[in-house]
């Protein structure tokens, strides 16, 4: 049998980094690490002399990496980019996911492919999370609008909040607006008088 | 008619003014093409981006595209580099520390004498010299291994030369991981504010016309979209003709201090831009001539034998053939292109595409299509030429 595949993550999120490790658990036996931090990046790499790294293509630290692509002394292990132009569609997909990996110059893919398969999967769901984070926020901020639009009303107005709450959509209804940006008009108009 | 969409990729770096300003000076615009301008965080992302086509064209160092076509530094992709971007512009700064030690044993401190310089930091280091650059294939890389070579300083022996990205040099010398760095603008400066290092020497006084940053595009897309660019190579030669003009200056420092580009202050980018830095923490400044060219004497011409140049070098550090290596080298570089989507629009063209490299002392008259360009002065510190292969070569 061959030996476990060494993989490194490069990655200075610990709640990240662990959900990497997950996947990789998931997708095989693989002795995988994880460095956090890039000052001692090259330095910690030589030691681990891991088959793969993985790394964040949005991360500063990869053109770090690149020394090892160079690195050929008896210390530091060849590393090449996991690329080859026969195999465009998994590296595509890796990029677009926004993963990078360094592989071993001369690892067979098949060994490979399982790994970034994992990889991939991951990047997908943190980019899926920060897309539902946010959106996550911006329903909450436009709620506080909203409830402050419902409240001038109810003041001004003398209106329930079920009544105001219908003005809004009244208005906007008739404007072809949106509730929020009718909130965020009289929000702002009402902070402007004071 | 519809604007064609390209895609580029680009460093926060001053010299990443001619795309800026291509695209928001309307010069992409006149030329009917809509230029989309991605920040990248590394060099690494850029070039893969740009082989595995997320990007068109993109920002590159001057070495880049001539190690990759000497199958150096991850993908074998053919790579075109279009025009030179810009000429100079980085620095090299010590620590604070061994900025004491060099004015302690070295004689008057001489800003733009890469000998004075390079023997007092010699004379001033204790044991292995540390260096950050931004990336292993850098004019930043090839102008210390060529400097401190010079001077006696061998690598790796002496020398170590790590890589680091620009916005954490301050950080790199301030924690003691490196004792110098060589670094483009506005990230020297930056560690000057920070008062972490001093800025001894700029990299000019090394090699007087070094080919920093290209415009770099697949070649494949290069011969599949003609028309696109053909726009591409005139809305950003018509932004390096603007951004020679000293009149818009503050223009420059405004467009690029913008969070979308370098975000940085306009005062601190300025200094590139004329070339008057603060080299010290304490305030003391020095006038650099020529410190980042944009336009002037051919600075954006592909010349072949920059290409030949950088090939050389890295032939001989890799152990690779070299007459091979400077052949795909001079065939990335191309000039050709260059001459046919800018000549008809008037961008003055030499006679040769090859100059012997170093030989201008001072400016200098050299034949061309108009008769009018004006080279140099391009010497290096040391004063070797460098004789690219094929001095008579046609004009391709």
């Amino acid at each position: 049998m061959a030996p476990k595949l060494g993989i490194a993550i490069v990655e200075a999120d610990r709640e990240r980094a662990l959900l990497i490790v997950d996947g990789l658990r998931e997708a095989g036996d693989f002795d995988v690490s994880v460095v956090g931090d890039a000052a001692s990046l090259v330095r910690q790499l030589a030691k681990m002399k891991p088959d793969v790294v993985l790394i964040d293509i949005a991360s500063p630290d990869r053109d770090v990496l690149e020394e090892l692509t160079l690195a050929s002394g008896p210390l530091e292990r060849p590393v090449a980019m996991f690329v080859d132009r026969s195999d465009d569609k998994i590296t595509k997909a890796a990029i677009e996911a926004g993963v990078s990996a360094y592989v071993v110059d001369g690892l067979r893919k098949d060994r490979i492919k399982p790994v970034l398969d994992a990889a991939i999967a991951r990047f997908h769901m943190f980019s899926r999370m920060r897309t539902e984070l946010e959106a996550t926020k911006e329903a909450l901020s436009q709620r506080k609008t909203i409830d402050r639009a419902k409240g001038l009303l109810m003041k001004a107005r003398d209106l329930s909040e079920d009544e105001a709450y219908a003005l809004l959509r009244k208005t906007a209804m008739d404007q072809g607006r949106k509730v929020i940006d009718v909130a965020n008009a009289l929000v702002t108009a009402a902070d402007l008088l004071g | 008619m519809s604007r064609a969409a390209l895609n580029c990729g680009f460093i926060p770096l001053v010299d990443c003014a001619p795309l800026v300003v291509a695209r928001e000076m309307g010069f992409a615009e006149e030329e009917l093409l809509d230029l989309r301008l991605h920040r990248q965080p590394s060099w690494s992302a850029i070039r893969d981006q740009l082989t595995f086509g997320q990007l068109d064209a993109a920002h590159m160092l001057a070495p880049m595209p001539v190690a990759m076509s000497m199958g150096l530094g991850g993908v074998p992709t053919r790579i075109d580099v279009l025009s030179v971007l810009s000429v100079n512009g980085n620095v090299i700064g010590v620590s604070r520390e061994l900025s004491e030690r060099m004015r302690r044993v070295g004689s008057a401190p001489d800003f733009l004498s890469a000998t004075v310089v390079g023997r007092a930091l010699i004379s001033a280091i204790d044991g292995r010299l540390r260096v950050g650059v931004p990336f292993p294939f850098s004019m930043h890389a090839e102008l210390l291994y060529y400097w401190l070579g010079a001077l006696g300083l061998r690598a790796p022996a002496d020398l170590d030369v790590r890589t680091v990205p620009p916005p954490q040099m301050a950080d790199a010398i301030s924690s003691g991981e490196i004792d110098a760095f060589c670094v483009g603008e506005p990230w020297g400066s930056i560690a000057v504010e920070q008062g972490v290092a001093d800025l001894v020497l700029p990299g000019c006084a090394i090699w007087q016309f070094a080919p920093e940053k290209v415009l770099a595009v697949r070649h494949d897309w290069a011969e599949k979209c003609p028309d696109t660019l053909t726009s591409l190579m005139r809305a950003i030669w018509r932004a390096g003709r603007w951004l020679s003009d000293p009149a818009n200056r503050m223009m420059i420092s405004e467009l690029l201090a913008r969070p979308a580009y370098v975000d940085v202050s306009p005062e601190v980018i300025d200094r590139a831009l004329t070339g008057r830095l603060r080299v010290s923490a304490d305030g003391s400044e020095q006038l650099v001539p020529r410190f980042l060219e944009f336009f002037t004497g051919a600075a954006t011409f592909p010349w072949r034998s920059q290409a030949e140049w950088i090939a050389e070098r890295w032939a001989n550090r890799a152990g690779l053939d070299r007459k091979e290596a400077l052949a795909n080298g001079r065939a990335s570089f191309r000039s050709d292109l260059y001459r046919n989507c800018l000549g008809p629009i008037g961008a003055d063209l030499p006679g040769a595409s090859d100059k012997v490299e170093g030989a201008l002392e001072s400016r200098t008259p050299v034949a061309s299509f108009t008769g009018e360009m004006v080279l140099g002065p391009d010497i290096f510190f040391d004063r070797l030429i460098f004789e690219p292969s094929s001095k008579d070569s046609p004009k391709t």
